[in-house]
């Protein structure tokens, strides 16, 4: 028996070891929406110009992360004096070499405030196709190749989804399912897609009221469910149906968005709230609420049993993920728009306002600052991690950081 | 992005064939060869697209075929352009920039004469020219850059854009020896400037040398209005409300306002940029609902757009009827802010505004204003016939 639970145990290993392997940031904030992904312990904790792997120009204003598909680094940007000319760049992960672009004409409004832009959301990606959103609410389909799959202009089907403020929220995949929210103080709603040709499966209101959170994938008896997060709370659906499974209705945070680990979602919400859905139905129990908790711009960090977040003053605080208690706390160098991301290799990623990367080692009994280096530009994007390579970018330029070659 | 411009649902097979019919007649009435049959039926296949996503998987097909197709087709899919819905627009773009990325790793020549024939050729799309000029310049910087002095007056404004910077390069470098030839130099430059960034920089460049320009009336603003207010806006609900200006507008009325009866005053605004300000006649109110009516006198029935700023929930009526409205609050105003064509007809059109103030507090939801022009579909000014003549201190 012992013996069969060593080799059972060794092959979940395996398996487990194998899909770290093969995880890539495929979406805004990792392959599990909450800013970690497994592996990469070979990422460099030093950034500099010795761990600059390339820097590639950018034609356009844009703060959605990059996604990484095999050798290809996709990023959304949109140029023009009104930001209507959309752009999808393709680059070449070995070199930073401009693999392809294209652009597409806005179909919806491009105002927004100045300290955001229209290729505001992070682009995600099923590993065949690109699909990439707009703050016009322009929604493209792309393969890995450039080629135009489909097009949808949500604005031209639904004319009062806006915000002249911008949107932002990051569409998932989930299953068969593109899943994005368009939600704003008038022609509010979320909808699913269908990957291959754009057309609605599903399209449900959603409270009348501005949101850029994004979707968040997580479990529910085994299965993937995802949760739309707003200002009146956070509903669980089905992502092949839309349908509603759960709702939270005691309110959530309209900007940093929450972030799961398994069956459990962690809120902004009343400072930050732990909820564990009901497959009942109705409203999640609420594991624990920490009042005192409060998430600024970034989304919080998940690693483990631990979550991670910066308030508005800059304090990165690490809590206990099963009872939201402090651990520890350190002030580092803010604001911070982006959020923070993580690998394996017991370090937390961070870029503030500035452009200032900041490296914490966690491994301790409190965060230490190891590397800081500052970009010299603006930098409101989450950064990205695949194949031991760090990604950022700014409305200029776009990073790589990784080990310099022997 | 026109506010009430949808795509077209569901196209029929008889549209297809009227939409692919138009294409080649467009062609060879230009006396460009005409294209393939293929070309021409993946061309309608992909201006088929229609509202959430109906035709696309169509298009991915015809998008396929094209992608494969060499320079020759580049002009029929620029000329299809122009008859096109905004997302078949972007389908023909896409697969232009395809055949072009890769005629130049196969190192085909694109059809430079042609490019420039269709670039020269203001009846086509604004886009589609700009894209051509883009291509352009990929192949012939120098020669391609020599044309954009004549962009000067182009319906399209990405073009017309370059000659005007290059216009205010000159201006600036002028400025530093003489006011009266940097003066003439702006003067062209905002005859033709069209984008509201390079409009700001003649106009302060013009405030610098003391020289005052008629702003709202090179945009277009409408200045003078007759307003009524106010009425409720509680808890939001006034937008839908509809109080008696909406039944019928009759400047010598009174009517049963939030708290008194109230009346139309007339109300001008100085702006240069058109702002008409509710909070100047009714004080910083909250929860209010007003009407601004405006008589608009057009020389001709004509196409024209309404481009309003506004960061009030609003409605807009043109002759009676509902243009489009909108119940957001105060996420940010600026000019243009919402483009809605419209068809004035000749002699006195009607235009009616609903401006809601909601019930925040904050410093920055005081505003209760929106500003207003009529122009064409490049942003040029239409002038009403009763417009005020402008004051002769004035450029």
């Amino acid at each position: 028996m012992k013996q069969l639970l060593t080799s059972t145990t060794i092959g979940i290993i395996s398996i487990l070891a194998s899909a770290a392997a093969a995880a890539e940031w495929h979406r805004f904030r990792g392959p599990e929406g909450n800013g970690y992904i497994p592996g990469n312990v070979e990422l460099v904790t030093e950034l500099g110009k010795k761990t600059t792997a390339w820097t590639a120009a950018l034609p356009g204003r844009g703060l959605g992360s990059a996604i990484i598909v095999g050798d290809k680094v996709f990023v959304s940007a949109a140029s023009g004096p009104q930001q209507d000319k959309l752009l999808i760049l393709c680059f070449s992960d070995r070199d930073g070499s401009e693999l392809w672009r294209r652009s597409f004409w806005a179909t919806g409004r491009t105002m927004c405030h100045k300290k955001t832009c229209v290729a505001a959301p992070t682009p995600t990606t099923d590993g065949k196709h690109v699909y990439v959103l707009w703050s016009s609410n322009d929604l493209v389909a792309v393969d890995l190749e450039g080629n135009l799959k489909w097009m949808r202009g949500l604005t031209l089907d639904y004319p009062n989804a806006s915000n002249s403020l911008g949107m932002s929220s990051s569409p998932i995949v989930a299953g068969n399912t593109l899943i994005a929210q368009v939600e704003n103080d008038s022609e509010s709603f979320a909808a699913g897609f269908d990957l291959l040709t754009g057309v609605n499966r599903w399209k449900i209101d959603r409270p009348k009221m501005a949101n850029w959170t994004s979707p968040v994938t997580m479990q529910m008896d085994g299965k993937v469910i995802v949760a739309l997060q707003s200002g009146k709370g956070v509903m669980g659906i089905s992502p092949s149906t839309g349908s509603e499974l759960w709702n939270f209705s005691s309110g959530a945070s309209t900007i940093p968005s929450g972030a799961a680990a398994g069956d459990t979602l962690i809120v902004p919400s009343r400072g930050m709230t732990a909820l564990k859905p009901n497959s009942l139905g109705g409203e999640p129990v609420s594991l624990w609420n920490q009042k005192t908790q409060k998430p600024a711009t970034a989304s919080p960090l998940i690693i483990e049993d631990r979550i991670y977040f910066t308030n508005s003053a800059g304090v990165l605080t690490a809590a206990d993920r099963k009872t939201g208690k402090r651990l520890w706390r350190i002030r580092m160098k803010g604001p911070f728009s982006g959020s923070p991301v993580a690998c394996q290799n017991g370090h937390l990623y961070f870029f503030n306002e500035e452009g200032l990367g900041q490296v914490v080692d966690i491994s301790g009994d409190t965060g230490e600052v190891v590397s800081e280096f500052a970009l010299g530009e603006t930098i409101l994007a989450t950064p990205s991690i695949s194949q031991n390579s760090l990604y950022i970018r700014s409305d200029q330029t776009l990073w790589k950081f990784s080990a310099p070659k022997q | 992005m026109l506010v009430t411009s949808p795509i077209p649902g569901r196209i029929s097979g008889m549209r297809i064939c009227l939409l692919s019919a138009c294409c080649a007649l467009a062609l060879t009435s230009s006396g460009q060869a005409e294209p393939s049959p293929d070309l021409t039926k993946q061309i309608a296949i992909i201006q088929a697209v229609g509202a959430e996503g109906v035709g696309n998987s169509d298009a991915a097909k015809a998008f396929g075929q094209l992608s494969r197709s060499g320079p020759s087709s580049l002009l029929p899919l620029l000329r299809a352009v122009e008859p096109s819905n905004s997302i078949a627009r972007n389908w023909l773009r896409s697969a232009i920039e395809v055949i072009a990325e890769k005629a130049a790793t196969s190192g085909h020549p694109l059809p430079l004469d042609a490019l420039r024939g269709f670039l020269k050729d203001r009846r086509q799309s604004p886009e589609a020219r700009r894209l051509a000029f883009e291509l352009m310049l990929e192949i012939d910087l120098e020669g391609t850059e020599r044309m954009i002095p004549s962009f000067i007056d182009d319906p399209s404004n990405e073009l017309r854009r370059d000659a005007v910077a290059q216009i205010l390069d000159r201006g600036k470098k002028q400025l530093a020896d003489s006011d009266e030839a940097a003066a003439k130099t702006y003067r062209i430059a905002l005859d033709a400037a069209r984008d509201v960034d390079q409009i700001q920089d003649i106009a302060k460049a013009f405030a610098e040398m003391g020289i005052e320009i008629d702003l709202p009336r090179h945009f277009g603003f409408l200045t003078n209005w007759q307003v009524v207010g106010p009425f409720h806006n509680l808890e939001r609900k006034g937008f839908a409300e509809k109080f008696a200006p909406e039944e019928k507008v009759n400047l010598d009325a009174a009517y049963e306002g939030k708290e008194a009866k109230v009346k139309w005053q007339s109300l001008s605004t100085p702006d240069p940029y058109g702002k008409v300000d509710l909070n100047k006649p009714y004080g910083k109110l909250k929860e209010v609902t007003a009407y601004a009516y405006h008589e608009f006198t057009s020389g001709e029935a004509r196409e024209a757009e309404l481009r309003l700023g506004c960061k009030n929930a609003w409605k807009i009526w043109l002759n009676g009827e509902l243009v489009f409205g909108r119940d957001e609050y105060h996420r940010g105003q600026r000019i243009d802010q919402y483009k809605m064509p419209i068809k004035l007809r000749k002699g006195s059109n009607t235009i009616l505004l609903k401006l809601c103030q909601n019930e925040q507090k904050q410093d920055w939801t005081v505003q209760w204003e929106f500003q207003l022009r009529v122009c064409d579909a490049t942003g040029t000014a239409i002038l009403a016939t009763n417009r005020p003549e402008p004051s002769t201190t004035r450029q």
